[in-house]
């Protein structure tokens, strides 16, 4: 194993003694850019929501639920894919995340909410790792569409815009705290109070 | 005679039901815009009122209306989202009235610590209103003019 290493990195120290120095240097550059577009191509492939419901835990399931919320159907016809909230979009963190979602491959494989009862018994735990993704970015995946700023308070209604006052501008609070289920059902909190 | 009491049976007949299809056709199917049998397009949606004013109640028992939208809250087995405003604890932060302490009763008038499950389904007596014209008149007399004497609105 060592010895294999030590031959590597003696054939790449040395110069090219066959290629030409302009071959090496626009094939690396080639190389390079089919290589990058296509991983980011791949990447933005498993970004869609087509990808997503491809799988039916999440299309009997979640896909389900999101239908008849505001996020899927509403008077001006902008709807949020699935990415757009539970993937974040600046490129390191989306790489993180979906790095982390290598564990939902695995999930598939082994078929871990592979029905809906299996899916109900995970679904506290599953809505609780959104739920503090959220509160650690502050809700940053609602604010890509939803910021604060361009909020006009006067055209809430009286108890939206006296909350939004008294809890989003003083930070007290964020999107998550209030908005918790507004794209899919619920689970049952009680279970979260007492730990489970 | 048998002639007779023919001819008498069928001219009864004719103003009986002659005239109650003519009577059905002036005033029976007044909801509608079109005749009984073609389909009639469907009225537009009212907007839900969401004024957060409270209404007043007709008479002393009436649930409190729902004086905002509740479109999408979830009320199930697992959560009840009306809770998470109106619930004992919660209202000190959302301001929203508690749910009254006769939700705390059992049928037997016993108060219980939390939410008697009879009282758990808000929507079974408690809805929010439209801005949809009332289809025929209402004649509901407030009990406070009867009272008064006043029956007539």
């Amino acid at each position: 194993m060592f010895s294999a290493i030590k031959r590597f990195w003696q054939v790449i120290r040395k110069p090219s003694v066959h290629y030409s120095l302009g071959f090496l240097t626009l094939g690396g550059f080639v190389a390079g850019i089919i290589f990058w577009g296509g991983f980011n191509t791949a990447l933005e492939v498993t970004n869609t929501e087509e990808f997503c419901v491809g799988c039916h835990e999440m299309e009997s399931t979640v896909f389900q639920e999101l239908k008849s919320t505001i996020h899927y159907t509403n008077r001006s016809g902008v709807r949020a894919t699935c990415p757009d909230c539970h993937v974040p979009h600046n490129w390191t963190s989306k790489v993180a995340r979906k790095i982390q979602a290598s564990k939902e491959v695995y999930g598939k494989i082994f078929g871990t909410i592979n029905t809906p009862e299996k899916f109900e018994n995970k679904r506290l735990e599953l809505a609780s790792h959104e739920w503090a993704r959220f509160k650690a970015n502050d809700s940053l995946e609602c604010r890509n569409c939803h910021s604060e700023e361009s909020m006009d308070f006067t055209r809430q209604s009286v108890r939206a815009s006296e909350q939004h006052e008294k809890f989003l501008v003083s930070g007290e609070k964020t999107c998550i705290d209030c908005h918790k289920g507004i794209a899919h059902r619920l689970p049952d909190l009680s279970l979260l109070a007492e730990g489970h | 005679m048998k002639l007779l009491n023919l001819v008498v049976a069928s001219l009864l007949a004719l103003t009986v039901f002659g005239g109650a299809s003519s009577f059905a056709a002036d005033s029976i199917s007044q909801m509608r815009n079109a005749d009984i049998l073609t389909e009639d397009t469907a009225p537009r949606m009212p907007k839900v009122v969401n004024s957060d004013e409270r209404q007043v109640r007709n008479y002393p028992e009436q649930p409190p209306l729902i004086p905002h939208k509740i479109d999408g809250y979830q009320i199930d087995k697992r959560l009840n989202k009306c809770m998470t405003c109106h619930d004992r604890r919660a209202i000190e932060q959302s301001q929203a009235p508690m749910i009254s302490i006769t939700h705390f009763m059992n049928r037997d008038n016993q108060f219980l610590a939390s939410v008697s499950p009879r009282r758990y389904f808000c929507t079974q007596c408690h809805v929010p209103q439209t801005e949809a014209k009332p289809l025929v008149e209402n004649t509901f007399v407030d009990i406070d003019d009867v009272l008064k004497g006043e029956t007539k609105k």
